[in-house]
């Protein structure tokens, strides 16, 4: 079932009801409604100790109406989908409004959603055994893998979300979106030393590009990160030469870039890039995108939690040049500028904030192998669990999983999983080399904001900084 | 759907999940109300006020669990949910250890317990936006290089929850807690970055929260310690961790005192019941049954009653913390930490110790107290601990100014058996408390 047939058969939210809640909305003025209805399908399912524990469903289903006026946000939600439920929830939300009408009539008309993500095989629909199947095949190969694996853990995770947003500006848009996660982590054990390995697959797809083959290859990942671990020693402590793997290290420009360039933060100077439009605020190696276009990704939209369809991938900075942020509804026109389809929302219950998608820097012209030979002494992050900004001040930190020694040019001791720290502006400046192998990763990175998550997707290519402060312990 | 409706759907749904097959099933449904104020420079920002409900069901059938939940309320809707959730069980492989707690036991009265507080039903938005404004505006009054605001907020949830299952149990409360927030930030002349600093009070009651006077000077003072910050060289040095840092390291430690973290294996503090591991000092209590605490309730998500469990005993392990499930695993018995599907603490902190917080930084001679920690960087399986982090630097017993861009590292068990100062100042606050703590040595790497 559409999303449209959906809200209108299910739910009665025809565009003549929506209509009436936008009007009851904007009742007390306002220059701006929306109502944003959603129903999310969960699916998961559990293994560990060989045992398949659990399997579970999830229904959330609500809806939230908003109310701008000048900055001020106005916003209620509830689960009651009924037309009572929908007026009261207006009302609410109108409450902040107190400068008479302004829109007293809204005409919806459908806008045209593109779908980035078909799915030939919902997962939803199953058949939940070929899920299970792979499930029992990422268990048995990483078991299979090595002796020393004590524990295996599996995780599978779908999503089906149908959402429709109406707003007083007239657009009416319908989406369907789908997502899955697939997880396994290891624990390998060897005299008394425990070490943990793991790997994730998160996109929005059906069933059909995902199988138990798959599966497998990911378990294998893991256990071989594990043992690996058993063999690290501790990580050197002090200012040294990173170089970036490509893929997950991706998360360096979520955190240095990425969150510093959303608009609400620029806008309320709470950015070290407030106001930097123009300036050259990074090495000119360094060209960074955030594209919510590319198929299947994990952190691309086929239209932002504001019904906005962004059509192009955002240029941040080019060349090292500052170009723009990411912009929702509300920032963009309280800034003058044009809204570039990253206003997302966790679900109904939270309001619209600058969110990225898939942020990454684009490949350069290095070659890889020549990076790693022009370090006499560093260190090679090869995956990283995590990271976190402080967008006001700059300093942010990205957490090593998967760490190797450089010695005269090559990669040699594994090293235990340790905290980089750096000032955004120092580390984006100090951006040496780029390497022409850009890797978007496919893993199951959450962005966490204002208590919202949302789906991200990460990359970039081999990148060589010149010196980063590494947490480790000698 | 009235409230008064939502207290029969348990018995309903439970009497669904039967129909369906289940041989045991259990029921949990909630109801919230919650509202938010943000503001800035005075302005609101955003105003939100919401009221939620949702039923989770946990079927069994022959040791075999399936589980479904919904915030769709409707009749149809909810019988279509109880014959997934078995639908599911049917799938899902045979677990010996499965099932619901064999027996709850008496729980204790919520009355007793101070969890709601009426007054939050007839606050106006008014009165609530005042004083997150009041906050602001007194904090930025009290110092000329504090100036920007990232935001004053207010926010109340108060709600109801039941829960009920096939061995008879049926049971609810009531709960509220309020918060009010502030976030500043500083600008030094001369220098072009900022810094920035967040404190909030927390509480079940209204009249049990800071003023905004006293969270607009903490504030203030949290972000003025910032000021003139410096990078230091590496070097290995006591570090003391102010009380709510010390409360983010006793989250760590709940963690790996879990009991699902404990039977797969993946905590450092796995097969040391009974044994030493960390300083003589160290006493770490779960407490659930703490009069008006945040993370108090009369029951857990199983029935089980809540209960004080005492974690660590003057640095000797003495108790995981168990759900029904982790507690079969591990021959256990369950702490009224179950959620069903793992554990979640209460009240969990670490006692009072002897030392004033002024003592612990006179007893440094070259060291760093944190003020700040950021990003993730810890490893439960083998304890390791890297952590982003702003911090005073300390010589001969005195503050001489903050540092900035460093991480501090050890590993978790080196820092508890390290613990050689542990500060009288206690204040439980949240969840997750501790006062002052001083670690004999950590490596805290810089240039």
């Amino acid at each position: 079932m559409s999303a449209r047939e959906f809200f209108e058969e299910q739910h009665g939210l025809t565009p003549q009801r929506l209509e009436r809640i936008l009007a009851e909305a904007l009742a007390n003025g306002g220059d701006y409604a929306d109502v944003y209805a959603e129903h999310r399908l969960f699916t998961s399912l559990h293994l560990e100790e060989n045992v398949l524990k659990e399997i579970s469903e999830a229904v959330s289903q609500g809806v939230g109406v908003r109310v701008v006026a000048g900055e001020e946000t106005g916003y209620a939600y509830t689960n009651d989908l009924s037309l009572s439920g929908l007026l009261g929830a207006a009302r609410t939300a109108g409450s902040v409004a107190r400068f008479g009408p302004r829109v007293t009539q809204v005409n919806l008309s459908p806008i045209e959603v593109p779908n980035r993500f078909p799915a030939a095989r919902p997962p939803y629909l199953g058949p939940i055994e070929d899920i299970i199947a792979s499930i029992e095949a990422a268990n048995e190969s990483a078991r299979a893998a090595d002796p020393r694996v004590r524990e295996v853990t599996v995780h599978w995770g779908d999503e089906w979300r149908q959402v429709v947003i109406a707003t007083s500006e007239g657009q009416l848009a319908h989406d369907t979106t789908p997502l899955f996660v697939f997880s396994v982590s290891v624990v390998v054990e060897e005299e008394g030393n425990r070490q943990v390995g793991w790997k994730n697959l998160g996109l929005r797809a059906g069933l059909e590009i995902f199988s138990p083959d798959k599966a497998a290859t990911l378990a294998r990942e893991a256990v071989a990160q594990a043992t690996t671990l058993l063999r690290a020693q501790p990580a050197p402590a002090g200012e040294m030469p990173i170089v970036l793997a490509p893929g997950t290290s991706g998360v360096l420009l979520h955190e240095s870039v990425g969150h510093p360039l959303e608009a609400d933060a620029n806008r309320k100077k709470l950015s070290v890039f407030s106001g930097r439009v123009g300036e050259k605020v990074a090495s000119e190696l360094c060209t960074v995108i955030d594209d919510a276009t590319q198929p299947h990704l994990r952190g691309s939209i086929n239209m932002d939690g504001e019904g906005f369809v962004p059509t192009q991938p955002t240029v941040l900075i080019e060349k090292g040049v500052l170009r723009g942020y990411l912009q929702d509804k509300l920032s963009a026109r309280l800034m003058k500028m044009a809204p570039t389809g990253n206003g997302r929302r966790q679900d109904y219950s939270a309001v619209p904030i600058p969110r990225m998608t898939n942020t990454f820097l684009a490949a350069g012209e290095d070659n890889p192998f020549d990076i790693l030979r022009s370090v006499p002494r560093g260190i090679y992050c090869r995956a990283f669990s995590g990271g976190q900004v402080e967008p006001a001040v700059g300093q942010f930190t990205f957490s090593m999983h998967e760490a190797y020694l450089i010695e005269n040019g090559n990669i040699t001791t594994p090293v235990k999983g340790a905290t980089l720290i750096g000032s955004g502006q120092e580390v984006l400046q100090n951006i040496v080399a780029v390497g022409h192998d850009l890797l978007l990763d496919r893993g199951a990175w959450a962005c966490g904001k204002q208590g919202q998550s949302a789906p991200v997707g990460v990359g970039t290519p081999t990148v060589k900084i010149a010196r980063m402060t590494v947490g480790g312990m000698r | 759907m009235p409230t008064r409706d939502l207290e029969l759907l348990p018995e309903r749904l439970l009497k669904q999940a039967q129909r369906a097959g289940a041989q045991d099933a259990e029921v949990w449904v909630q109801e919230s109300t919650r509202f938010v104020t943000h503001l800035r420079h005075g302005n609101v920002e955003e105003l939100t006020e919401a009221t939620t409900r949702s039923v989770h069901l946990r079927v069994f059938v022959e040791q075999r669990v399936g589980r479904a939940s919904s915030s769709d309320l409707r009749s149809k809707e909810l019988a279509a949910l109880a014959k997934r959730a078995v639908e599911h069980a049917w799938k899902s492989h045979a677990d010996p250890f499965a099932g619901l707690p064999e027996k709850t036991g008496a729980v204790p009265p919520s009355q007793g317990l101070d969890l709601y507080d009426p007054e939050l039903e007839t606050m106006t938005s008014a009165e609530k936006v005042a004083l997150a404004r009041e906050a602001e505006r007194i904090g930025l009054s009290l110092d000329p290089q504090v100036k920007n605001s990232g935001g004053a907020g207010f926010s109340t949830t108060r709600g109801q929850v039941w829960l009920a299952n096939t061995r008879g149990f049926f049971n609810g409360y009531k709960a509220s807690s309020c918060s009010l927030s502030l976030y500043l930030l500083g600008h030094e002349r001369g220098r072009a970055e900022q810094v920035s600093d967040y404190w909030d009070s927390v509480s079940r009651h209204r009249a049990r929260l800071e003023s905004p006077e006293q969270v607009a000077r903490k504030t203030v003072e949290r972000v003025r310690r910032h000021f003139g910050a410096k990078k230091v060289g590496t070097a290995e040095v006591p570090v003391i961790f102010e009380p709510l840092l010390a409360a983010d390291l006793l989250s760590d430690i709940f963690g790996a005192v879990r009991g699902e973290a404990i039977y797969l294996r993946r905590s450092f503090l796995a097969d040391q019941l009974g044994r030493k591991i960390a300083a003589d000092g160290v006493t770490i209590v779960d407490d659930g049954l703490l009069p008006g605490g945040i993370g108090t309730r009369p029951f857990d998500r199983e029935g089980m009653p809540s209960q004080r469990t005492l974690v660590v005993e003057k640095g000797v392990l003495r108790n995981y913390l168990c759900g029904s499930y982790s507690a079969r695993k591990l021959k256990l018995k369950s702490t009224g930490n179950g959620t069903g599907d793992g554990e979640a603490p209460t009240n969990f902190h670490l006692a009072a110790g002897p030392h004033a917080p002024e003592a612990i930084v006179g007893s440094v001679k070259k060291g760093l107290y944190l003020t700040r920690l950021i990003g993730q960087g810890v490893n439960l399986v083998t304890g390791d601990y890297s952590r982003g982090a702003f911090g005073l630097w300390i010589e001969d017993g005195h503050f001489v100014h903050p540092v900035r861009e460093i991480t501090i590292s050890s590993n978790l068990r080196a820092m508890l058996e390290g613990m050689e100062m542990v500060g009288n100042d206690l204040e439980l606050r949240d969840q997750f408390s501790a006062p002052t703590v001083k670690i004999a040595a950590m490596t805290v790497a810089g240039t």
